[in-house]
C-alpha cells in the first residue's frame, strides 16, 4: 500500500525554506537564540508534517511556527516580577490563537497575511517572503483579509 | 542568511534521535560508487546505486511517508557493515530489513535469496525451485531486478543456468566486482 502523499518530502521542504527561517529568527532573536529556535522550529514542523492536508503555503506555515516560537521564547524570558498582567482574553487563548481562529475562513493567502501581520507582528517584508510575493502584495492581502472579516462581522 | 553545516547537522541528528522520521537516508561512499542507503524504524529499506537524492525522495515518501530526511545516524549500522563488507572483513550482514512494500511472492524469493552464502552463486531456476515454483525462473529474475536492498540481499550471487552473469541493476561490471570481492569469480 502506498501512502497518498500531498506534501513534498520533508527533505525538499527543509532545504527550500531553512535559510529564510534562519534569517527571520536572526532578525528577531539574534545569535545563539536564533540557532536554538531554528532547530525547534523544524522539529515542530516535522512533528506536524504528516498531518498536513496539502503542500500549499508551506513557507508561510513554517514561518508561522517560527513566529509563534519567538513569542513563546519572549514570554518565557521575561522576569516574572516585572511582568505586566496579561490582558484578559475571552476564552483564555493568547491573542495570536484568537486571530488564527478568527481568520480561519479566509482564502489561504489573505489568511496567512492577516495571521502573520496581526497575530505575529511580522513586517510586510517578512510576509512577502512567506507568501513568495512582494511587500506591497502582502499588504494588500492583509488589508483585503481584514475588510473581508469586517464585512462578515457586520453581516452575521 | 545561510544555515551553517554544523547547525544543519544538529537539526538532522535531533530529528533522527527523536524518532520523527518515516525514513532516514544517507549517501555512503563505496568502491563501486556512492550508494544511497535508506532505513525506516523497522530496518534497512532501500539501497540505490544512483545516489542522487533528488531522484529518490518522492519514491521514498510514497512508500514510507513524507517525513524523509537525510541523516547519517539513521543508517549508521548499515553504513558500518557495508564498509566492512567492501573491505573484505564481513561476509554476512546483521541488519533488520523493512520489506513491507514487497508482494508475497517477491517476499518469499527475497527471504530465500538472503540465505545464499557469501562467495557462492546460485541460479534463477534454483531459487525458483526453493520457493516451490521451479518454472518461475523468469519471475525470479524480475524480483532480482527490483530488489530494493541490493548487496545486503545478494542478488549479485544469482546467475544464469549457463553461468553467465545475465544482468544487474547496478550494471554487470558491478556484479562482477562484487563476485570477485567475495572470491566467487577468479
Amino acid at each position: 500500500m502506498e501512502a497518498i502523499v500531498t506534501v513534498p518530502p520533508f527533505e525538499s521542504f527543509y532545504v527550500e525554506h531553512r535559510d529564510v527561517v534562519l534569517g527571520f529568527l536572526r532578525r528577531r532573536l539574534g545569535g545563539q537564540a536564533a540557532e536554538d529556535a531554528f532547530q525547534e522550529t523544524f522539529l515542530r514542523a516535522l512533528r506536524a508534517y504528516d498531518r498536513l492536508d496539502h503542500g500549499e503555503h508551506l513557507r508561510a506555515w513554517v514561518l508561522t511556527i517560527a513566529a509563534r516560537l519567538v513569542i513563546d521564547m519572549g514570554r518565557r524570558s521575561k522576569p516574572v516580577s516585572h511582568e505586566l498582567p496579561e490582558l484578559p482574553v475571552e476564552d483564555g487563548r493568547p491573542a495570536y490563537a484568537q486571530i488564527e481562529h478568527l481568520a480561519g475562513g479566509l482564502p489561504p493567502t489573505e489568511r496567512a497575511a492577516v495571521v502573520l501581520r496581526y497575530a505575529y507582528d511580522l513586517a510586510y517584508d517578512d510576509i512577502a517572503l512567506a507568501l513568495d510575493s512582494t511587500p506591497e502584495a502582502a499588504r494588500q492581502a492583509a488589508s483585503s483579509g481584514v475588510r473581508r472579516l469586517r464585512s462578515r462581522r457586520i453581516h452575521t | 542568511m545561510t544555515v551553517t553545516p554544523d547547525l544543519d547537522l544538529r537539526f538532522r541528528e535531533a530529528a533522527a534521535a527523536e524518532g520523527l522520521l518515516d525514513v532516514g537516508f544517507d549517501v555512503v561512499d563505496s568502491p563501486i560508487g556512492p550508494l544511497l542507503v535508506a532505513a525506516t524504524g523497522r530496518g534497512l529499506a532501500r539501497i540505490y546505486f544512483d545516489a542522487e537524492p533528488e531522484l529518490h525522495l518522492e519514491r521514498l515518501a510514497k512508500a514510507y511517508g513524507p517525513r524523509v530526511l537525510r541523516s547519517a545516524s539513521s543508517v549508521g549500522s548499515a553504513h558500518r557493515q557495508l564498509d566492512e563488507y567492501f573491505a573484505g572483513d564481513r561476509s554476512s550482514f546483521e541488519l533488520d530489513v523493512d520489506l513491507r512494500g514487497a508482494a508475497p511472492f517477491a517476499r518469499q524469493v527475497l527471504d530465500e535469496l538472503a540465505r545464499v552464502p557469501y562467495g557462492r552463486t546460485t541460479t534463477y531456476g534454483t531459487l525458483a525451485g526453493k520457493v516451490g515454483a521451479p518454472r518461475a525462473a523468469r519471475a525470479v529474475g524480475m524480483v532480482m531486478n527490483r530488489n530494493p536492498i541490493p548487496i545486503v540481499l545478494p542478488c549479485h550471487r544469482v546467475v544464469g543456468a549457463n553461468g553467465s552473469l545475465t544482468g544487474y541493476a547496478g550494471g554487470l561490471d558491478v556484479k562482477e566486482r562484487l563476485l570477485r570481492l567475495e572470491g566467487a569469480l577468479l
